[in-house]
């Protein structure tokens, strides 16, 4: 049976892993290769790199970057921050990622996610979307969560799917950095709404908020950082306590 | 020991190389009929679509090149599926090493593409040496091969399928051994020895 799937994120600035609570302050939690190994011998079943200084001038170093990646590491990875062009995904994926995730260029221009889909295949275009309640909504939020779009987030997912994207990430900001659990609703009327996986991300903070949302939200996989990188939860005890609890799970 | 992988325009032909060089092995990656001809291990590796992928492989005389190889060969995903009879994407007539059609998963299979960690079960050959029944592979892909005579591991998305399969020196699997932790590289490890 297909297993859900437990991802760590990543997040990269200048080479270096930081983790972003609530998307502003960051601290240094080591060297991306090193912990991207170690999570794989731990058990994770995918990771996700995503490059938080994505200026022009770092995008080589990151491709670079990746490569060292897919060089050590030997289970799957998804690549994302600031890709904006078919030409980016060319370099990240020739580096070895296996997918890329894109967030605010796609709101930007949608028709990106298609001419990815069409120049790779839909399995590797991941849609990234930070997403907020307003007023009893669900609304995108672009630039790391930071600038509202006014889009109604079922109705991005929908025109998303249309382009012919393989994956959704979804990150609630409302959620994010508590520790007290991923948006289970929400995640579950994405998932309801697409036949594609859905990645939740955001808020998880116990093993406990991971069985929540593979069981009630339906969610593919679960995405989590600090809980992982500062070792306030294991992986192997994590996919323990899922399999205990009935939960399918790779061990 | 010269391995060749098959390069056309497949996606993961560097991942490959990388997972082959975790285990010691500089591979030729390489579209050259000698070159592919004189190695002891043929990888046929692939992520992409049938149609043009088979094109390339005509327009580089390829086709023949492939199904006339006697040493072992190992496709992957996508190059498993082309050393099968037909694929229904793109209506594309494939190698024919293997009788087994390749058809997309019903929609009431679940989602697709199938992606992520999947059971590998009846494993019938030398190629899973040392592993056990149920392990997991890492599988990303909408289209299948059916089962048939030259199943040797089965897989169950909505119906059990070809997870891999081998008819003489040809081997082909499914899943990404190259992506599928110590479990993939042991399958590798055990192509490599065949």
């Amino acid at each position: 049976m297909l297993t859900k799937r437990i991802i760590p994120c990543l997040d990269i600035k200048d080479g270096v892993t930081v983790k972003g609570v609530q998307f502003e302050q960051m601290r240094n939690v080591g060297d991306p290769v090193e912990l991207g190994a170690y999570y794989a011998d731990e058990g994770a079943d995918e990771l996700v790199f995503l490059d938080i200084s994505a200026t022009d001038e770092k995008r080589k170093t990151f491709a670079a970057l990746v490569k060292r990646i897919a060089q050590h590491i030997n289970i799957p990875f998804t690549v994302g921050g600031g890709i904006s062009s078919v030409a980016d995904v060319h370099v990240l994926l020739n580096a070895g990622a296996d997918k890329v995730s894109i967030n605010t260029a796609a709101i930007k221009n949608p028709s990106l996610l298609q001419s990815i889909a069409n120049s790779f295949g839909n399995q590797c275009v991941v849609l990234a979307i930070d997403t907020k309640v307003v007023n009893g909504d669900w609304y995108v939020y672009a630039n790391g969560g930071k600038v509202p779009t006014g889009i109604k987030t079922s109705d991005w997912v929908m025109q998303a799917v249309d382009m012919g994207v393989g994956e959704l990430l979804i990150t609630s900001i409302d959620n994010d950095g508590t520790k007290k659990g991923f948006a289970v609703e929400l995640t579950r009327q994405i998932s309801e709404l697409t036949n594609i996986p859905v990645i939740a991300s955001g808020g998880g903070g116990i093993a406990a908020h991971f069985a929540d949302v593979f069981r009630d939200g339906h969610a593919d996989a679960a995405l989590a950082a600090g809980i992982f990188h500062n070792k306030e939860l294991g992986i192997p005890e994590l996919k323990q306590y899922l399999k205990d609890n009935d939960i399918n799970i790779r061990l | 020991m010269k391995v060749v992988i098959v390069q056309y325009n497949a996606g993961n032909t560097c991942s490959v190389d990388f997972a082959l060089q975790r285990i010691g092995i500089q591979a030729v990656i390489s579209d050259n009929a000698d070159e592919i001809r004189s190695a002891d291990k043929v990888i046929f590796p692939g992520v992409g679509a049938a149609a043009p992928a088979m094109a390339y492989l005509a327009d580089k005389n390829l086709v023949n090149v492939i199904k006339k190889l006697t040493q072992p060969v190992l496709g992957i995903c996508l190059g498993m599926q082309l050393m099968c009879s037909w694929s229904e994407e793109g209506d594309t007539q494939c190698l024919g090493i293997f009788d087994q059609q390749v058809k997309r998963f019903a929609e009431t299979a679940g989602k697709v593409p199938h992606m992520g960690w999947n059971n590998i079960y009846g494993l019938q050959s030398n190629l899973f040496k040392e592993l056990e029944e149920s392990t997991y592979m890492y599988y990303v892909h909408s289209y299948y091969a059916e089962k048939g005579a030259h199943t040797i591991a089965t897989t169950n998305y909505g119906i059990e399928y070809s997870g891999a399969l081998n008819k003489d020196n040809f081997y082909g699997v499914q899943f990404h051994p190259e992506k599928s932790a110590k479990d993939g590289q042991k399958i590798l490890e055990n192509f490599i020895n065949l």
